[in-house]
């Protein structure tokens, strides 16, 4: 069980949140074409180490937030809101 | 027989117990298990084997027992494959042996024994292919029935489980002198500490030795003083998982006959720990030799349990065959109790302990190994010879104890990703760095003795509390060092010799299953394991795993440590179902919404039917409809259409959306456009996911130029939510916007048919409800019955319509005010089916149309798509394949013999016997306005069909029905009604 | 001398079994081949064995960087069906059945293919028009389904909860021809018959890295040194983003963990293979007694091969619901696989946009079942540098195009497929 520090609520159960995948992408401009959103939606880096992505405290604050988990270890580097950058250890 | 002894023990002697096994009755005491009492009672044939049915007895005192299980209990509180020796006994216990026809004396499957030659590991992967068609036939169902161990029970568990969240400072596991130290060291610390016992004693070791026992009752007591530590016994720590949260099973009321009035049978632990000191100790393990499985064959430590703490003689007569000094406890402590030690059989070539062993007159062999076992119920001599196998030498026993040395029990530091090293000093795996909040202590990382692993446990239990930020200073006395010396062990896995020597006592994996193995390529350990199925059985290889891979070590001719281990995964110990499903069973698996009416409903006698969460009333069966569902339906959707019907919509999504930017914020997510609405109208929107496929539709309205109510489908309701939330968080944060839902906060009716203007208008207050100031579309505010409401001119039957919301609490209010306004004109409440009766009559889309591949073309909606502006899915949806026209697109369908009755899920083809799908049926209801039944469906290159016909085919019934393609609007195609 | 009967097990049982062979070679590699498969799972072991076969290619080495058959092969629910909706997948899922029906006489190795029913349980209207809309496509196209009313499927499997459930059975879809497969017996049965027609099987041989000259294969780099290739194909479940990446290729894929379970021995319990819809649940009974379940995946990113205990008690707890009587049978084991979730549910046999590389992967929940059509199919498109029509649309460029092929209509979201 991921035990998930919400910057907004504290130290808090996985089973609180949903999952939305790599919180790296971003929505292109409107006018930047099937390719930019091709990209968007569908292409995923999928790493096998740390990842950023989006967790939705849906049983809490409902906000979304950014966690740096690795994929293989589940260990969680760091949590931030929605509009924080986040920076990868290198390991 | 009685081999109780006279005294000692921790059995309760005044106590007296009865029970029976295979039917038979029997005696035993309080403190007993199931395995104490019988071995008490003289019996040695506990069970049979899982492949060759070979007559078995009692190895073990513990969880790991692999030989002896039995199903406990019956009817419905069946349990198969329990280990005697983890059943505590009380009055009236039923258990009966298992995997054994007619009967466990004589059993005819034991014929597999004697062709066991022509059955080694993985003989099924080579044969049983012909004839081809025999498998499913003959050989399939003859190993079924043959495979398995017990039978489960088959109807309903009577008893209850419940789940429990905890959190702690530091999880002990195991209450042995390690963990009694480290609970007590941190407790006193000030740490909030959880010690977990698998045993209904406290204690682990201590218990066999009467000299521990006042050190022991002054740990407990100690620790049971403390306010912030929980002592669980009967609870086994079955997985250790990420994020430093285990998972445990205590065992409420499996000691008694039936689970006390308002307790569990068992209770699933979920426990959070700052750290954990892993005090689990170690598994002694046996050593292959032919025969090494005849009932009387058991493990040294099991066989000083069995004397010490049950007071059972295990036998009469032993032999003890040992690469170890710890053994020498055992056979000494049964020559102090007045067995005949008839020999110690120790591989080694010295030892410390040959003085004691011959100050006790025994017949110490050294550098000697037992050859085999005689007997087959029954251990009745052994074969002792030298290592080479010379001066070979039948001895008399009944009982031969074996230590093959000791694992330390590392499956739950396995789990939390320790690396494991080799240790040779114990010949066994020891856990590595630990990875996770957590440390081994005592014999579960390798130490031997009582004082040392004390001394380890106190130690570790000070410094995962200060770890946890609990450094207080705590003193207690330890036990006195041991005048023996440590033990020592020689590593010794196999004597080869001719005959079955096992390795995996219930899987029937000998070591020459194991070499066989080897031999044709499966030479990983992993691979081995699954070949010949080594500890892949119930005990999953405690005793035996590491002998079974010591023997493929060796005939690889490489050193264990290369070899290793198959990788341990939860769980530590089998756990039943039951406990971990909790309270969550039959209708209570999951949750039910109802809404603010499902009372009324329910009073006037609603069927109900899920739509996602929710119940919703399906339709109201009236006097002589009982029997008639389609009676109700189309008397319900007949008085919409003539008169007036009222219809709970509450289940809908509501979400409240307010700020200067809402409107802005509305346009992005709709393929249409809501900054236009005027205050006070409705729109009905439609909402893409990015990848351009219909999301959800729904009629949103604009109360103030900052604030909208917008509704959603049912099912979707809670998705939007998030879809909304992820959008204006993530991709739009600059957009001042905020939103809520208020789906329970308003019951919502929908009132329609061509009386609804009259009905409401007689109901309601302070809303001009004629065309002009209320037209179509229209917004107000209003009161019914004293009760504040909202109105909106919408509708999904395609009738002149009105959706009255009011505060949850006014529902009923509301409700019955409207009914008394209508009743004048005939209105009949209407359920869910005539609900989408009406809509599919009316060629509005819903579920069935929504299905997550449909694009807003697909359903005929593309006039929703605005032209100028970014909205979710806008240019996804230009992808090729996605702007074909030939895509399937909604149609009407009405079969052209009118009588014929549509199904859907019935696939469009052109002609009876085509195999190609043009397209599916997706909707379907008689109508009530024309004289047959009407669909909804997809059908590609539509415009090319309309007005010709076609095959609904639905090959599942043998059905084809012609039908003929039409508008999908059945009724009212210029939407005039609404407007009226 | 090393074909597998009855008759053979008999002699060598009296001579105490000491002369069967390896089952397959340890070979060193050797300096290059026409083609050099990445991943020793089943798909990898049958796509070499079906190039040797069907193809005439047999200068072919597999290349496992462990042992074969211990990633996904090794760790599902040995279920196989072909009961998809949409004709891409069911065709293609019908013709691996086919295949699987064929499978212990052409490997000569018997994988236990056991076709005891897979019944698909229905909870309401809704739900019983979609699993028709299923079943009556997959009958137009000539595979087997039978649409069963409530009584028919209390004949068939009594003990569910017919009186008391939260979701009450309204109906189920039956697949008589699907059922299990003995899961490791098929990477040791392909990898025995790839063997015996000449294709290398590499173990503990990491590839490392791929070379490429002028956008055109030319070996893998790996642990045990580079082997040269004219053709790569990759069959690599769990680690295809991984290998991708060492090309520079992004794919439509995202990895996560989905949990199986297995109880202990029991005699007969239940015996077709039942999924619960309404609690993402399903279980079948092995031939040793076992009984093998499980349900949705963990649901975020994960290369790792176990789960939590979220997921465990969504699992377990829907097993009670169907099945009351579970409560009280013990489980032994809890695993984890790593899935690689396409963005549609579908899986990806395709060229690439590197000239001789291959793609055989993105599998989600389906690998196992399609191991024989994936290998065959990977093998022809690897022979002829085109797919077959069975794998026509299994390709990366169709989430570009819009062709995305999406059973369950979940949409882009992996963690909802």
């Amino acid at each position: 069980m991921h035990r998930i520090d919400c910057p907004w609520c504290g130290l808090r159960d996985e089973i609180e949140f949903a999952y939305r995948g790599d919180a790296t992408v971003r929505r292109p401009p409107a006018d930047a074409g099937i390719d930019a959103f091709y990209e968007y939606v569908y292409l995923r880096d999928n790493p096998r180490g740390w990842h950023v992505e989006w967790w939705h405290h849906a049983a809490g604050c409902r906000q979304w937030i950014k966690v740096v988990r690795h994929t293989t270890t589940h260990a969680i580097h760091a949590t931030a809101k929605a509009d924080e950058d986040m920076q990868v250890p290198r390991s | 027989m009685s081999r109780r002894l006279a005294g000692g023990g921790r059995v309760d002697r005044g106590a007296r117990l009865r029970f029976s096994f295979d039917g038979d009755a029997y005696e035993g005491l309080r403190g007993d298990t199931l395995a104490s009492a019988l071995m008490a009672n003289g019996v040695r044939l506990v069970g049979r084997s899982f492949k060759y049915h070979r007559p078995r007895g009692i190895v073990t005192a513990g969880p790991e027992e692999p030989n002896a299980l039995v199903e406990l209990r019956g009817g419905a509180r069946r349990e198969a494959n329990t280990p005697m020796p983890v059943i505590e006994l009380f009055d009236g216990l039923e258990a009966r042996s298992q995997n054994r026809w007619p009967s466990l004396a004589f059993d005819l499957l034991s014929a597999n024994d004697l062709i066991a030659r022509f059955l080694p590991a993985g003989f099924y992967y080579k044969t049983f292919m012909w004839p081809a068609s025999f498998w499913e036939k003959v050989y399939e169902p003859l190993i079924r029935r043959s495979a398995g161990l017990g039978s489960a029970a088959r109807a309903p568990d009577p008893d209850r489980y419940e789940t429990l969240h905890a959190h702690c400072d530091v999880l002990v596991v195991g209450s042995g002198a390690t963990g009694l130290a480290a609970a007590r060291a941190a407790a006193e610390a000030g740490a909030r500490v959880i010690l977990c016992e698998q045993d209904f004693e406290l204690g682990g070791g201590l218990l066999l030795d009467p000299a521990h026992e006042a050190w022991r009752a002054g740990m407990i007591g100690a620790l049971l003083r403390q306010s912030e530590a929980t002592v669980l016994s009967r609870t086994s720590v079955f997985g250790y998982y990420d994020g430093n949260v285990l998972g445990a099973i205590e065992r409420v009321a499996d000691h008694l006959p039936v689970p006390p009035d308002h307790a569990p049978r068992q209770r699933f632990w979920m426990i959070r720990a700052r750290e954990v000191v892993l005090a689990t100790g170690a598994l002694e393990r046996l050593i292959a030799l032919p025969d090494n499985d005849r009932p009387g064959v058991m493990l040294a430590g099991a066989a000083l349990a069995y004397l010490r703490r049950f007071a059972v003689a295990p036998g009469e007569r032993a032999v003890m065959f040992t690469n170890n000094d710890e053994a020498y406890d055992t056979a000494f402590a049964l020559h102090d109790a007045g067995i005949e030690v008839a020999a110690i059989v120790d591989v080694r070539a010295a030892t410390a302990r040959a003085e004691p062993a011959r100050q006790r007159g025994i017949d110490l062999r050294l550098g000697s190994v037992v050859l085999g076992v005689h007997g087959r119920r029954g251990v009745r001599g052994v074969t002792v010879a030298a290592r080479d196998g010379a001066n070979a030498k039948t001895l008399s026993a009944d009982l031969l104890c074996v230590s093959g040395g000791h694992n330390p029990a590392i499956q739950l530091a396995s789990q939390s990703r320790t690396a494991m090293r080799w240790d040779s000093a114990i010949a066994g795996f020891v856990p590595g760095e630990s990875t996770q909040r957590q440390r081994s202590a005592g014999a579960a990382r390798g130490l031997t003795g009582i004082a040392s692993c004390a001394r380890d446990g106190a130690a570790a239990g000070a410094a995962a509390a200060a770890d946890a930020g609990f450094a207080a200073a705590s003193g207690f006395d330890l036990p006195p060092d041991s005048a023996e010396p440590g033990t020592q062990v020689e590593a010794f896995w196999e004597v080869r010799s001719a005959g079955k020597a096992f390795v995996d006592l219930q899987n029937d994996v000998t070591a020459d299953d194991i070499r066989l193995a080897r031999r044709e390529g499966y030479e990983h350990i992993e691979h081995a394991k699954r070949y010949t199925t080594l500890s892949m059985a119930t005990d999953q290889g405690k005793t035996g795993g590491l002998v079974g891979a010591a023997v493929l070590a060796a005939a690889r001719g490489e050193d264990v440590a290369a070899v290793g281990l198959p990788t341990y995964r939860p769980f530590a110990v089998p756990i039943s179902f039951g406990a971990i499903a909790g309270h969550a069973v039959g209708k209570d698996f999951a949750p039910i919404r109802r809404t603010a009416l499902h009372r009324w409903h329910e009073r006037r006698g609603a069927r109900f039917m899920e739509v996602g969460p929710w119940l919703r009333p399906a339709y109201y069966p009236q006097p002589g409809e009982e029997n008639d569902a389609w009676a109700s339906v189309l008397r319900e959707a007949r008085a919409v259409r003539q008169a007036v019907g009222l219809c709970d919509v509450s289940t809908l999504g509501k979400i409240d959306v307010q700020g200067r930017d809402a409107a802005v914020f509305l346009d992005r997510l709709y393929t249409n456009t809501f900054s236009t609405l005027p205050v006070g109208r409705a729109r009905y929107g439609l909402m893409l996911r990015e990848d351009g496929i219909v999301f959800d539709d729904g009629t949103t309205s604009r109360l103030a130029d900052d604030h909208f109510f917008m509704t959603t489908t049912t099912v979707n309701a809670a998705r939007v939510l998030e879809h909304m939330e992820y959008h204006a968080q993530t991709v739009w944060p600059d957009l001042d916007v905020q939103f809520c839902a208020v789906t329970d906060h308003w019951a919502s009716m929908s009132l329609a048919g061509p009386q609804a203007r009259a009905t409401l208008a007689k109901a309601v207050e302070g809303l001009d409800l004629d065309n002009a100031a209320f037209p179509f579309m229209g917004v107000g505010d209003a009161a019914i019955a004293g009760c504040p409401v909202r109105i909106f001119r919408i509708s999904f039957s395609g009738e002149l319509a009105y959706e009255v919301a009011t505060p949850a609490g006014h529902a009923e209010r509301v409700w019955e005010a409207v009914l008394a306004a209508g009743r004048a004109h005939g209105i009949a409440p209407y359920g869910v089916e005539a609900l989408g009766l009406l809509r599919i009559e009316k060629g509005h889309v819903a579920g069935p149309e929504l299905t997550g591949h449909t694009t807003a073309r697909d359903l005929g909606l593309e006039r929703m798509l605005k032209k100028r502006g970014d909205y979710v899915g806008r240019v996804l949806a230009e992808r090729p394949a996605l702007a074909d026209p030939d895509r399937p697109r909604l149609v009407g369908l009405r079969p052209v013999d009118r009588r014929a009755r549509l199904r859907a899920g019935g696939h469009l083809v052109a002609a009876p016997g085509s195999a190609e799908s043009l397209g599916w049926l997706a909707s379907a209801m008689p109508s009530v306005e024309l004289d047959c039944w009407v669909g909804l469906g997809l059908l590609a290159r539509a415009e090319s069909w309309r007005g010709k016909c076609l095959f609904v085919a639905f090959p599942l019934n043998d059905e084809t029905t012609e039908v003929e393609v039409t508008h999908p609007h059945h009724v009212d195609p210029e939407n005039a009604r609404v407007r009226a | 001398m090393s074909r597998y009967s009855a008759f053979r097990l008999f002699l060598n049982g009296l001579t105490g079994h000491a002369s069967w062979p390896r089952a397959w070679r340890n070979p060193e590699p050797r300096s290059s081949y026409d083609v050099v498969i990445v991943g020793g799972g089943g798909h990898g072991l049958a796509a070499a064995y079906y190039l040797a076969k069907e193809h005439g290619i047999a200068n072919v080495a597999v290349v496992e960087k462990g042992p074969i058959g211990l990633g996904n092969t090794g760790r599902n629910t040995t279920i196989v069906r072909s009961n998809y909706m949409f004709p891409q997948n069911h065709r293609f899922y019908e013709w691996s059945l086919k295949l699987w029906e064929g499978l212990e006489q052409d490997l000569n190795f018997n994988a236990m293919v056991s076709q005891r029913g897979v019944l698909g349980l229905f909870h309401s209207d809704g739900q019983r028009q979609i699993f028709a809309r299923r079943g009556n496509w997959m009958r137009l196209s000539g595979i087997d389904a039978e649409l069963l009313d409530r009584d028919q499927v209390r004949a068939i499997v009594p003990q569910l909860d017919f009186d008391n459930a939260r979701f009450p059975i309204m109906g189920g879809l039956l697949q008589r021809r699907g059922g299990t497969v003995r899961h490791d017996a098929v990477a040791w049965g392909y990898a025995r018959a790839a063997d015996r027609r000449g294709v290398d099987i590499i173990q503990h041989c990491e590839v490392t890295g791929i070379r490429i000259v002028a956008n055109r294969v030319a070996g893998v780099e790996t642990t045990r040194g580079f082997i040269g290739a004219k053709k790569i194909g990759l069959a690599v479940a769990g680690n295809t983003s991984h290998l991708a990446a060492m090309v520079g290729l992004r794919l439509p894929i995202e990895s996560h963990v989905l949990q199986a379970f297995v109880s202990e021995g029991l005699k007969p319990f239940v015996d077709c293979v039942v999924t619960f819809g309404a609690g993402h649940f399903y279980i079948s009974q092995s031939d040793k007694g076992g009984l093998v379940f499980g349900g949705n995946i963990d649901g975020y990113n994960s290369y790792a091969q176990r789960g939590n205990l979220p997921a465990m008690e969504h699992v377990w707890t829907a097993g009670v619901a169907l099945m009351p009587a579970l409560s009280r049978v013990r489980v032994l084991r809890q695993w984890g696989g790593v899935m690689d979730m396409t963005m549609d549910g579908s899986p990806l046999i395709c060229r690439t946009p590197v000239e001789g590389l291959y793609l055989d992967g993105g599998w989600c929940y389906g690998g196992f079942k399609a191991t024989p059509a994936a290998g065959w199919c990977h093998a022809h498109t690897i022979a002829n540098d085109a797919p077959h029509a069975l794998n026509s649309h299994f390709t990366i460029d169709r989430f570009r195009q819009g062709l995305t092929i999406d059973e369950r209509g979940a949409g882009p979201n992996p963690w909802l497929q």
